[in-house]
This record gives structure tokens, sequence and C-alpha cells, in this order.
């Protein structure tokens, strides 16, 4: 084990992981009630918001990163307003890097609920009115039920996407073993320093752990075939 | 129990208005064209569509009051609801389905059947197991109405609940639909554009057309009106009650006995006395002026006229009176023209063939 995975590899594997756990479990947290409200109505706002938390999607994570980074910053906005409340700064630590992974990871998780509470749609949940549910019963008795799938597809995508994050964390992270340094850094850094054995070995982690997080994925999504079993 | 419906539901094309009491007792249809505003009146009625400047109550109970800001949400009413689509949940047995309304009911207030009795009037003990993706149509809309009934409801509402059954399974289902419209002592509202399942269930019919109510009344005199469309449907016909009042065994046939007259059907299994009712189509009457004699038709009752009214542009619809009973016949202007056929005349009405229901 000591020749295959330094200290310091283990270290990164176990922030990564650390990170990627916290990640989606405070976007279930956050996303499920938020996917549920822009389910429930049709306003302009909507769009509004579906694009913001789709803009990850689209913009490099250096982006993202620099944005955070000068928000970060004593100056910045959540610097300020941190350093007003008395609170550390969050550059270059690991809730800094909870943050970023929020951000960059958001649609990944909102999509899939909010396509599942969609699919759901709204007649079971007036059946479920008609026959005695309140709002609240209604939710967790019928649509997230009913949402299963896409509860399981949001907390894979979720968890893998954070896994194989690198420009948020470069830019907010910085590299700090035991601390920022997660997995993706951790390669670069072997390659930067022509440590290819010690590269191959984390790559080689990296891809065993999200190939087993697809094969859950698409074996949990796989429906119904069209044709019966002995065809 | 007194309905009072008072509200404006906006809707693309035109806005239906409805502002009206009735009586809910027993089956009550609401019937009229497709897209004439009936689902949004139970829709209305549920509490699953607000409308403006509402006003409901049922029965004592005040369900919205606008004015006042009084709204009670749907599932506060204890409102039983069948939907076109059924909409079991899918990720529970059908077993959990029914407890889903059970478990939700109040305990207060007159129980409508206890639970073995509503599985045993929809025939559904086979089935408790079975997960809803394994069941017909029909099946499925047996355990929808057992589980809306299971929640003890004040009212059940069905919005076209055979629409999406293919015709075999309607005809398995009707007698359920029968049989809970007869057992249970629950007003019933119930949207449809069958005149046959309306003939079968219902004693009341609102008709209507264009979000607007056109008329409302007892389903026998309702469906026999000529300013109505529902006498111009292909399907237009009328009820009679009877009674089985004799058994032809040589021929294999029921005599029955109805204040319009003796009517001869294939033969039934049930004893003497057995009421039964009969719906006779308008295109299956044909009128003579004279008892006809030497004819394979068997039912012919005297009747005199009530009124005639142009149906197509080589048809006319005679309502005639015949006993107590009221029959439509369809035949064409020239005919109507020839036998001289105007109100007070007096006519045979042959009937080819009768529909019976129970």
């Amino acid at each position: 084990m000591d020749y295959l995975l330094s200290h310091e590899d283990m270290q990164a594997f176990w922030v990564t992981l650390k990170l990627a756990a916290i990640t989606t479990l405070l976007l279930l947290v956050i996303g499920t009630p938020l996917a549920w409200w822009l389910s429930l109505r049709k306003t302009w706002y909507r769009a509004v918001i579906e694009a913001i938390i789709a803009m990850p999607l689209v913009l490099p994570p250096t982006v993202l990163g620099f944005y955070l980074l000068v928000a970060f910053a004593p100056q910045g906005i959540i610097g300020k307003t941190l350093n007003v409340m008395g609170l550390a700064p969050l550059a270059f630590t690991f809730t800094g890097l909870v943050v970023g992974s929020l951000i960059y990871s958001m649609p990944f998780v909102i999509q899939p609920l909010l396509n599942a509470f969609h699919g759901v749609g709204r007649k079971p949940l007036e059946a479920a009115a008609t026959l005695g549910a309140s709002p609240l019963d209604r939710f967790f008795n019928v649509a997230v039920p009913m949402a299963k799938r896409g509860f399981i597809t949001a907390i894979t995508l979720g968890f893998a996407h954070t896994l194989g994050e690198f420009g948020v964390v470069l830019m907010i992270g910085g590299n700090i073993p035991g601390e920022t340094q997660v997995l993706s850094i951790a390669i670069y850094d072997h390659v930067e320093a022509l440590e290819y054995q010690q590269a191959h070995v984390l790559a080689a982690v990296l891809v065993l752990f999200s190939l087993i997080l697809m094969l859950l994925l698409y074996s949990n999504n796989r429906s119904r075939a069209i044709l019966p079993d002995d065809v | 129990m007194m309905f009072e419906i008072r509200t404006r539901l906006p809707r693309s094309g035109f806005d239906c208005e409805f502002d009206t009491r009735l009586e809910a007792r027993g089956g009550y249809a609401i019937i009229g064209p497709s897209g004439s505003g009936k689902t949004s009146l139970l829709r209305f009625i549920a509490g699953l569509e607000k409308g403006c400047n509402s006003f409901l109550t049922f029965d004592g109970n005040l369900w919205q009051d606008d004015k006042r800001g009084l709204f009670v949400p749907p599932h506060k009413r204890r409102i039983g609801y069948i939907f076109q689509d059924i909409l079991l949940f899918e990720h529970l047995s059908v077993k959990d389905n029914l407890h889903f309304g059970k478990k939700r009911a109040p305990s207060n207030g007159a129980i409508v059947a206890g639970y073995d009795e509503i599985i045993e009037l929809l025939d559904l003990q086979s089935l408790l197991k079975r997960s809803p993706d394994a069941l017909s149509g029909g099946e499925k809309q047996r355990v929808a109405i057992a589980r809306a009934l299971l929640t003890n409801p004040v009212l059940l509402l069905m919005d076209e609940p055979l629409a999406s059954l293919d015709p075999e399974s309607k005809n398995t289902i009707l007698p359920y639909f029968e049989r809970v419209t007869q057992h249970l002592d629950i007003p019933i509202l119930y949207v449809s554009h069958s005149l046959d399942e309306v003939t079968r269930l219902a004693d009341h019919v609102l008709y209507i057309e264009r979000g607007h109510i056109l008329t409302q009344g007892a389903m026998r005199e309702t469906v026999a009106r000529l300013d109505l469309p529902l006498a111009h449907l292909d399907m237009a016909g009328t009820v009679v009650s009877a009674e089985i009042a004799d058994q032809d065994n040589q021929f294999n046939l029921s005599i029955l006995h109805s204040s319009a007259g003796t009517f001869s059907v294939e033969q039934l299994p049930y004893p003497l006395t057995t009421k039964v009712r009969l719906r006779i189509n308008a295109r299956d009457v044909s009128l003579c002026r004279e008892l006809p004699t030497d004819t394979s038709i068997l039912n012919c009752v005297a009747a005199t006229v009530i009124d005639l009214a142009d149906d197509t542009q080589a048809h006319v619809v005679v309502s005639l009176a015949a006993g107590d009973e009221v029959l439509l016949a369809r035949i064409t202007r020239k005919s109507a023209h020839t036998l001289g056929i105007k109100p007070g005349v007096k006519v045979y009405a042959q009937v080819k063939s009768v529909v019976l229901m129970h």
C-alpha cells in the first residue's frame, strides 16, 4: 500500500471523498425544496433561476473559480461579510472548497430532481389531495417516492461530478495536502513532477471509482425493456 | 343534500359560468359535448380549481366563499374523486393504494361502507397483493373507486370514469358502477357524454353547453325533451320501468309488464316480479296508424304523439306518451308526413329491440 499510494495521496483520496459526500448531502438538502418549488408553478422568473443554476454547465471552471476567489478575498463580498461576522476567510480552506463545489455541482443535482418532479406531474398529487393528503403529506408520500429514480440520479451525478472537480479547486483551494488537495490536483502535481507511476495509480483509482458509480446509475435507470427477457 | 354553486372559471375560448342550486341525491349526471366545461365544474367542486368570485356550499358545509376569503383545501373536503385517467399510485401495491385513502379518512361522521363491504362490492379480494401496473384498465378503475370510497367521503365525483377503457372493459365494469350507485347512500356527480351510462346510473341530469348549464332535471324527462340535443343523439332513447310478469319457456322469452304495455324479451334468469329497467332507443321505434298484424316484431304498444321536432334533414324525432312512460321514435320526415303525425294523434309504436338494465 505504501508503495502504491503515498501518505499524501491517501490524504488527497479522503479529502476528495469527504468533499464529494458533504457537497452531495448539502445539495440534496438545498436542491430538493428548490426543485420542488420550481416544478410547482410556471412563473417568469423560473426560467431565470433555472438558467442561473445551469450556468456551471457551460462556464469554464476557472471562470467560476476566479469569481469565487474574488468574492472570498478580504475585500470581496463574501470575505467582507465573514470578516464582519468575525469568521475566518474561506479561500484556501476546505469550507471554501465545499462552497465552490456546491455551485459547481448544483445543476447535476437540481436538474434530475426537477425532471423527476415534472415527470410525477400534477395529477397524482391531485389524486392524493382528494384522498385527504395535505401538501406536506403529498410531497413525502407521493412526490418523493415517485421521483425515486431522479433522486438516485441526482446523488450519483452530484457525487461523481464533485470527484472530478479540478478548475474551481485549483483557483480557490490551492493545494494544501490533507486540507484542500484533492485527487485531480494530486494527479496534476505528479505529472508536473514527472512522477508518472503515482499519477497512473491515482488516475486508475478515479477511473475505477467513476465507473462503479456510473454502473450503479445506469443499472438503476435501466427502464423496462421493450422486449420480454426470453426473446 | 343541497348544493349551491357560483363561479366563473376562465378558460381559453370561453369562460365557464355556473350559478345553480341542485339537490344532490343518488346519481347526478353532468352531460354535454366534449370541452363544454363538465370536468371544470367537477374540479371546482373538489377544490382543484378556484375560479373567480366563487361561492360553494354542500350540505351545510361552506367550501368556498371568495367574498370572505374562505377556501377549504381539497384534502379537507372529504370528496371522493374518480379521475378519467385513473391515477393509482404506481409505487404502491393495490392494498397500499386502498390504505392510502383509508389511513387519512376522518374518524368522525357516518361510514359510507366498511372495508370488507367495499372490497366485496368491487370484487377486489384477489387483486390486493398485485401491483397497479399488472392490472387491466377495468380492474384499475375498480381499485380507484374503492380507494375513493374508503376515504369515507360525503360526495363522490366521477370524471368520465369509463372514457379511458376499451368497450369490453366498459361492459364488465358498468355493473360495478350500478352496484355502487344502488347499494351506497352517497350522492354521486357523474360526468359523461355517453347516454348509455347516464340512463344506467343517473336519476338526475345536468346538461352543460359552452360553459353554461342549459338545463337540469329528472333523467327520464330530460332525455326525452325534444328541445335539447339529448333526444337528437345517435343513441337517443328513453327508459321504461317494468317487472317480470311471466316466463315463456317454450320460446325462451320473458314477458315484462310496464305502464306502457307488455314487452317480450330474451328469457331472463330472474324470478317473477323482479323489477327491471329497459332502455328503448329512438332509432329502434317505428310508428303505425293501425295495429300491425303479421309482423315479426313482437313488441308493439299503443301511444299518443306528444310532439315532434326536426332531427336531420330527412328525419324527425317524435315523442310519445305510452301509459306513464315516454318513448322517442326517429322516423323519416316523409313517413311523418304520410302518417299525419302531429300532437294528439294516436299511433302504435313498434319496438324492434330493447336494452335491458338492472
